[in-house]
């Protein structure tokens, strides 16, 4: 048996949550003071995700880096891998909001797009 | 001199929603004055996803957030002036800005709104000693360069202070290949929020030191480490407990203080725990037909309270420039008072005639309280009396109060907010 200990994430209350495993099983959740504890506790130790936002370079715009987001949270153990890959890109301006910078992130089959617009520099 | 029926300072979050709720409001002639390069405030500079829960239920990025409020404004056709400093505003409501286009000039306006958000609290105020080496970085400044500019300020870091910005940075400093050392907090509890504290310390293995701060600072022309000492009730270090962390670079992240040097300039009252306006239900300030909203009031944990206050500022405004406020003249108000356990309430004034059907009332508690009662007293008697699991100073609370509600009392005086435990 082994026990996950988390921070429910809900409320400022930041109930410590135990999770006891057997193996992929849930045994029992506690130390939750409410349903929604439960309920993400439950997903954190089964299959947690997270939403990454980062930068990447962009030549000839208004801004030297450009804000992206994974359209969809991704595994979080997938996180440096993503990161990763957006090191080595490069873009040219202009870019749009919501336009593709990288097509399924480190094979989490998820896109990493952008959230900003960077204009082209009128030289 | 050109003139306009509202101007309004900053182009951020509420200066974009003051603006945009003016114009559907029914007022044509709004300019907003902006002194960065685009719109949108600090959000530009949050890249990180958490905001608009409220607005749009959904979870947008800062820059996405911006856009949603920048594309209204485009699309009413607002007048905007980027890259445009506001260096006095004149009780008369004369604005004088400069650019690099106009020069300088005078705008005279109808009614102002104030929207200019706040900044750091920088290392000299806090008296750290040591030298004063590069390296030392207020949070939010960081996050500018990393996310605007593109650049690392260091690589290896200690952050003083867990407000929301310290957090999210350690995290964003870590992506970019930086190892934080460790977070000292002075107060026994965080300021930030729980999530934060979990999705960018705790994803990452980096320490979050409670009742911790510095004490020195190693380094003459860079940062080589800093020392942490354990600090005891009364925030004094513990001798003995000095621990050393070598770093290149140390993050402050120790709040956040209303920007209201042209509202002092412009005679303004302020009130001294929020360090913005004293503001009416209108959201007016003590000079009549000035307005004020978002940060530069009171500082916010969400951008989308921000929206909404800012939204009522822009109504409010309207309705003076229209004058349609139902009674131009100013009573006095009822006044609300802070009691036990609450810091200070926005508005701090209410006339039931002038106010909107639902006012939601902000205030922000002194500690941390569980199993709390929120209680609102109309003079010695409670009408409102509500429990919290939990209430924290780094979480906003509201109450809202009907105007149906305050017109059955005539001869109301003060309503007191006060935090009462079981």
């Amino acid at each position: 048996m082994e026990i996950k200990n988390l921070t429910c994430i809900n409320c400022p209350l930041g109930c410590a949550i135990k999770v006891e495993m057997d193996g992929e099983t849930i045994l029992h959740v506690k130390g939750n003071t409410c349903k929604r504890g439960e309920v993400y506790a439950r997903r954190e130790v089964t299959a947690p995700v997270r939403m990454v936002t980062s930068t990447v370079r962009v030549t000839g715009g208004t801004l030297p880096v450009l804000s992206v987001k994974t359209r969809e949270p991704i595994p979080k153990e997938k996180i440096f891998a993503c990161v990763q890959a957006l090191k080595v890109i490069e873009l040219l301006a202009p870019v749009h909001a919501g336009d593709v910078v990288l097509k399924n992130a480190a094979d989490t089959g998820v896109d990493i797009v952008a959230t900003k617009n960077v204009a082209l520099v009128k030289s | 001199m050109e003139s306009y029926e509202i101007v309004i300072i900053g182009g951020g979050p509420a200066g974009l929603a003051a603006a945009v709720s003016a114009r559907k409001s029914g007022i044509e002639d709004i300019v907003i004055l902006e002194r960065d390069r685009e719109l949108g405030g600090i959000l530009n500079q949050c890249i990180h996803n958490g905001f608009g829960l409220h607005t749009f239920q959904e979870e947008l990025t800062g820059p996405e957030y911006a856009r949603r409020f920048v594309s209204q404004v485009e699309e009413l056709g607002i007048e905007y002036r980027l890259n445009t400093m506001v260096m006095d505003i004149s009780p008369e409501k004369t604005v004088t800005a400069m650019n690099r286009e106009e020069g300088l000039f005078q705008l005279q306006a109808g009614a102002v709104i104030l929207a200019m958000g706040c900044r750091e609290r920088p290392r000299g105020a806090l008296n750290i000693p040591g030298y004063r080496p590069a390296g030392i970085y207020s949070a939010g400044t960081a996050q500018r360069l990393v996310n605007m500019e593109g650049f690392l300020p260091g690589r290896e870091v200690v952050i003083l202070g867990s407000g929301d910005i310290g957090l999210i940075m350690a995290r964003r400093m870590t992506l970019e290949g930086a190892r934080v050392r460790g977070v000292a907090e002075l107060m026994p509890y965080s300021g930030g929020l729980k999530r934060n504290i979990v999705q960018c310390l705790d994803d990452y293995g980096i320490p979050l030191k409670l009742s911790h701060t510095v004490v020195d600072i190693k380094g003459k022309e860079r940062v080589e480490g800093v020392t942490l000492a354990q600090v005891d009730g009364q925030g004094k270090p513990v001798p003995g407990t000095e621990e050393f962390y070598p770093c290149d670079t140390l993050l402050l992240s120790v709040g956040l203080i209303p920007e209201n040097e042209l509202s002092r300039g412009m005679g303004v009252e302020l009130n001294p725990v929020t360090s913005g306006p004293r503001v009416n239900e209108s959201l007016e300030t003590s000079i009549e037909g000035v307005f004020a909203c978002g940060n530069v009031l009171h500082v916010h944990d969400l951008v989308d309270f921000v929206s909404e206050e800012a939204a009522a500022a822009g109504r409010y405004a309207a309705a003076y420039v229209k004058n349609t406020d139902k009674d131009s003249e100013r009573r006095a108000g009822i006044r609300i008072k802070p009691g036990e356990g609450v810091r200070y309430t926005v508005p701090e004034t209410i006339d039931p005639v002038r106010m909107e059907e639902k006012l939601p009332l902000r205030f922000r508690v002194d500690r941390v309280y569980e199993n709390c009662y929120v209680s609102i007293y109309f003079e010695n008697r409670r009408i409102f009396h509500k429990k919290r699991r939990v209430a924290a100073p780094g979480e906003m609370e509201e109450v809202g109060l009907e105007r149906k509600e305050l017109l059955k009392y005539p001869h109301l005086k003060e309503i007191t907010v006060r935090i009462e435990e079981e």
